[in-house]
């Protein structure tokens, strides 16, 4: 899709929520929407994509309740802003909108995760996403370090980029828009996707990339869209299996689940971001046991956690059942760097070799 | 002399004059500010009994003007019935004289000390006599007196008495002057009002230094006087039943049962085989020891209560709600009249009222009306027993909040009928804590409560709702000019919108190619009937349903149809008309009625 019909495709639909809305009113009838409801109850995992999506609960907005009513007042504000945003070719950040609104008296945010949840709304109502509105996120993307070559549209020109030779020791810098982005080649067996920047930098420094053909991913935490995104793409157009190495937390499994399965407040567009067939490296549960790792006592809020778990559909499987279930008897828990304790090397030679030919990775 | 001879020389009978004299506390004159109230109270409460055995509608007139310095005189007037000549010196300057002290059945005053009290006081502290005029019938000259007490004797001493030329066809006039102040003047005000809410058949004229405060009646009903009874063997005391024997003739079994009320024969016979007496025995010379036995028995025999509806005079839940709005505007007023009940022989009836809302101060201890007899007290709240019954109830169940006292917009009234209201004191302020009669209190109030409770759970969902659809007015119209924008169209006509959400009855009109549409929706929760009127310069056609009668005047043609339709129902008609032509809707509150007339879609 060209930018072009693409910003006349996604100001149509979001015009087309207004003239349901003008034409109930001109009828008499009372203006509302219908969105899926969003909660863990209410996703369901698609057979056909392997994603996790919403399922069939709706809930309805009228504007008969003052709250509802506001709320469709400000989805109104949203909607002109953007329309007149595409039209114009500008583009503001989720931030910057919530201050626009602050010149839209009653339609104005309380906060921030306010006006980024009615985009969301949009998001599953248009069916498409905020980079279509010209929305871009706050925070900026994470890198990719490895032996891939990609071509990025931007406001320059086009940039051909390799993220081995041509970037610097922190990798290649993933843009918020991945759509402007062509992956050209690759020269890879796998892609690690990992948790935090230390052990991201332990293993460029190590050599990991260039000795195991791996490209490295840092997540920085809880991913960002984009990142996920690439993942996904990586992984569809190469067909590249996709492993993640986090913390030994009940915390970072769920950044393991919105990598593989998607997020409860993105389950609308899934099928764009999740990889259903990533793979988790760990920390296991069962590794801290066998390796034994440095450890902490699990607080009560990760023992909370940990029982969510259980009972979300994401970590329905048996082995997250074990692994969890070992986790809570251990009651420990252990982050990746604690490898560290056995050398530095340890990890790139021992652990992540060993642990990638269990998964039949290497 | 030896020391009870000294004493003996010192020792002589007091009168009940000179007692009060020193005692003038007990009959409410213990400070010049409560010296006029008082006295306006005996006087208004003696002209309201006086009308009420005369039968006729209380009109009281009363005065209330500054002489020289701290000296007032105080007139009240009276349409009652008068008082014979020869009675007046007596009942206002003799204490303890009075027509009502022996009979059993409700009445303001009773013991005959009050007015008479008010002369002594005005004589103590400005010296003057008190001026009577009154006035029995038309055929009757009218008599005037100046009467003093003499309080060593406690005889009236008449300085004047004349036949007096006075325009009044009967009733009674008082003038009375002492030394008081006026710093009570708002709970004189108070008291006036609270007596014409309890007294809603009379009107009440007040002049007080240039202004004047009218209680108007809102009841033209003479209240039924209640009748006196027979003493009820229950509560009897030896003293007083020694006195009846020694008055009494016949057989025990004769003075019993025409003596006393509700004793038959059978009972009689029972009293007296309980006392170990004969039927026959003569009532009149029992001895001490056998009246003893004879007083017991009666307490002990079963008896039905005294006929409680002849010797009281309830208010009545409609006059008591009446009288309130009249006062205090407020949102909510229920009353209720108790059924009769008796303590220790003695029948009562306890009346009460809450008010919540209007105008009552929002903050601070609810306003407690109290009543004897119709009469307000007005002073030594605390220690009355409708006090505490009032702050025994757990106020928090009914939705009040509560500290001691109930708290909020709140007025309870509470009435004491009885042939005998157990007062704390003479001065009549408070009544005592009888356990009877603070059940009945309690139970009345509550049987309120729950009703208030009902109301506010009311009040406060309507008020939820409207805020709600209020507020989603405010919203509607931003919402709708902003989507006008989006796509790009004229604002879309959002009143329909705003009378479902409003729950208003919305008439539309509508309609293209000279066909006009009319649509009456019903979004209120009540049935709804109007009148629908098309005014045309052509007469309309092909009308369905057609109009129920069509009238022409000067080239004017009106089409009326009558539109009856349920809740949440929709009527609907189409015509065909020519040029411009008006719609109108009687026959329904403006303020539930949302009329859309999109005329401009008729001009093609």
């Amino acid at each position: 899709m060209t930018n072009w019909t693409l910003d006349e495709e996604a100001g149509g639909r979001l015009t087309g929520i207004a003239r349901k809305w003008y034409d109930q009113m001109r009828d008499g009838l009372v203006p509302s929407i219908s969105l899926p409801t969003r909660t863990k109850q209410n996703i369901a995992y698609d057979d056909a994509s392997e994603v996790w999506k919403y399922g069939d609960r709706e809930s309805t907005r009228s504007a008969g309740t003052a709250k509802s009513a506001l709320h469709l007042l400000k989805m109104a504000y949203v909607i002109w802003f953007l329309k007149t945003q595409i039209r114009e070719k500008r583009s503001s950040t989720l931030r910057e909108l919530y201050y626009i609104s602050e010149g839209w008296k009653k339609a104005k945010f309380q906060a921030q995760d306010e006006s980024n949840f009615l985009i969301e709304d949009l998001e599953i109502l248009t069916d498409m996403q905020r980079e279509a509105f010209h929305l871009r996120p706050e925070e900026d993307g994470a890198t990719v370090f490895g032996p891939l070559e990609l071509r990025e549209m931007t406001r320059r020109g086009e940039r051909a980029i390799h993220c081995q030779d041509d970037v610097g020791e922190a990798g290649y810098q993933i843009p918020t828009n991945v759509e402007t982005i062509e992956l050209v080649r690759h020269d890879a067996q796998f892609v690690i996707a990992i948790e935090t920047g230390g052990m991201y930098a332990r293993l460029i420094e190590n050599g990991f990339d260039s000795d195991y053909q791996a490209i490295l991913v840092h997540l920085k935490g809880q991913p960002a869209r984009s990142t996920r995104r690439i993942l996904n793409r990586i992984n569809a157009q190469f067909g590249l299996p996709v492993a993640v190495f986090t913390d030994g937390d009940p915390w970072s499994y769920r950044i393991f689940a919105s990598v593989a399965y998607g997020a409860i407040k993105s389950a609308h567009i899934s099928e764009l971001l999740a990889t259903p067939k990533a793979q988790f490296i760990g920390v296991q549960p069962s590794d801290i046991r066998d390796y034994n790792l440095p450890s902490d006592h699990l607080s009560e809020k990760d023992v909370a956690a940990l029982k969510s778990e259980l009972s979300d559909p994401r970590f329905a499987s048996d082995y997250w059942k074990e692994q969890i279930g070992l986790q809570l008897k251990l009651n420990l828990k252990s982050e990746q760097q604690a490898f560290a304790a056995k050398g530095l090397d340890f990890v790139t030679k021992e652990y992540l070799p060993a642990r990638l030919s269990d998964m039949g990775i290497l | 002399m030896s020391l009870a001879d000294e004493l003996a020389a010192q020792q002589r009978s007091i009168s009940v004059a000179e007692f009060f004299e020193r005692n003038k506390h007990l009959l409410g004159f213990d400070s010049p500010t409560r010296g006029i109230i008082t006295t306006i109270k005996e006087a208004v409460d003696n002209a309201l009994d006086a009308c009420e055995e005369a039968g006729v509608l209380p009109d009281i007139y009363l005065s209330v003007r500054r002489q020289e310095r701290d000296i007032f005189r105080i007139i009240v007037e009276d349409n009652g019935p008068g008082i014979v000549p020869e009675q007046v010196p007596y009942v206002f300057g003799k204490l303890l004289y009075g027509s009502r002290f022996h009979q059993i059945r409700q009445s303001r005053g009773q013991q005959g000390i009050g007015i008479s009290a008010a002369v002594l006081y005005a004589q103590l502290t400005s010296g003057l006599p008190t001026l009577v005029i009154s006035r029995t019938g038309p055929d009757r000259p009218a008599h005037l007196f100046e009467i003093r007490i003499d309080i060593g004797r406690n005889e009236p001493d008449v300085v004047r008495n004349e036949e007096f030329d006075w325009d009044r066809t009967h009733g009674t006039r008082i003038q009375i002057e002492f030394r008081s102040t006026l710093a009570a003047k708002k709970r004189l005000i108070e008291y006036l009002k609270y007596s014409s809410i309890v007294n809603p058949h009379a009107r009440i004229l007040l002049e007080m230094d240039d202004e004047t405060f009218l209680f108007d009646r809102v009841s033209d009903e003479v209240i039924a006087c209640p009748q006196a009874i027979q003493p009820h063997p229950h509560g009897i005391e030896i003293g007083q039943l020694r006195r009846m024997l020694h008055a009494g003739s016949g057989t025990l079994e004769e003075f019993l049962t025409g003596t006393f009320s509700r004793v038959g024969k059978k009972t009689a016979g029972e009293m007296c085989r309980g006392a170990g007496l004969s039927c026959t025995a003569d009532a009149h010379s029992l001895s001490p020891e056998e009246q003893r036995r004879l007083v017991e028995t009666m307490q002990a025999v079963k008896v039905p209560p005294p006929p409680v509806s002849r010797c009281l005079s309830p208010i009545g839940e409609d006059l008591i709600t009446r009288g309130l709005e009249k006062e205090f505007p407020m949102d909510f007023i229920r009353a209720r009249t108790r059924p009769g009940s008796v303590f220790s022989g003695h029948p009562f009836i306890i009346e009460a009222a809450i008010g919540y809302g209007g105008k009552l101060p929002p903050e601070g201890n609810a306003q407690i009306l109290r009543f004897a007899n119709r009469v307000p007290l007005m002073y030594q709240q605390g220690a009355c027993a409708i006090t505490t019954s009032v702050a025994g109830i757990t106020w928090k169940n009914y939705g009040i909040s509560q500290a001691g006292l109930p708290t909020g917009p709140l007025l309870i009234l509470v009435h004491v009928a009885s042939t005998n209201v157990p007062f704390t004191s003479e001065s009549k302020d408070a009544i005592a804590s009888i356990p009877e009669i603070e059940k009945e209190i309690v139970l009345a109030l509550q049987d309120l409560g729950r009703d208030l409770k009902i109301f506010l759970s009311r009040r406060d969902r309507n008020r939820l709702q409207e805020d709600r659809a209020r507020a989603v007015c405010a919203i509607l119209p931003d919402l709708a000019a902003k989507v006008a924008e989006i796509v790009e169209r004229e604002p879309p006509d959002i009143s329909t919108i705003e009378g479902r959400i409003m729950r208003k009855l919305v008439v539309r009109r509508h309609g293209d190619a000279g066909v006009a549409a009319v649509e009456v929706r019903n979004y209120t929760d009540t049935p709804a009937s109007l009148s629908l009127y098309a005014i045309t310069r052509q007469p309309v056609e092909d009308a369905s349903p057609p109009p129920d009668f069509v009238t022409e005047l000067d080239g004017e043609h009106t089409q009326v149809w009558q539109v009856a339709l349920g809740a949440g129902e929709v009527w609907q008609a189409h015509y065909r008309e020519s040029g411009r032509g008006i719609l109108e809707v009687r026959g329904i509150d403006p303020r539930s009625l949302v009329l859309v007339d999109q005329d401009d879609e008729l001009d093609t």
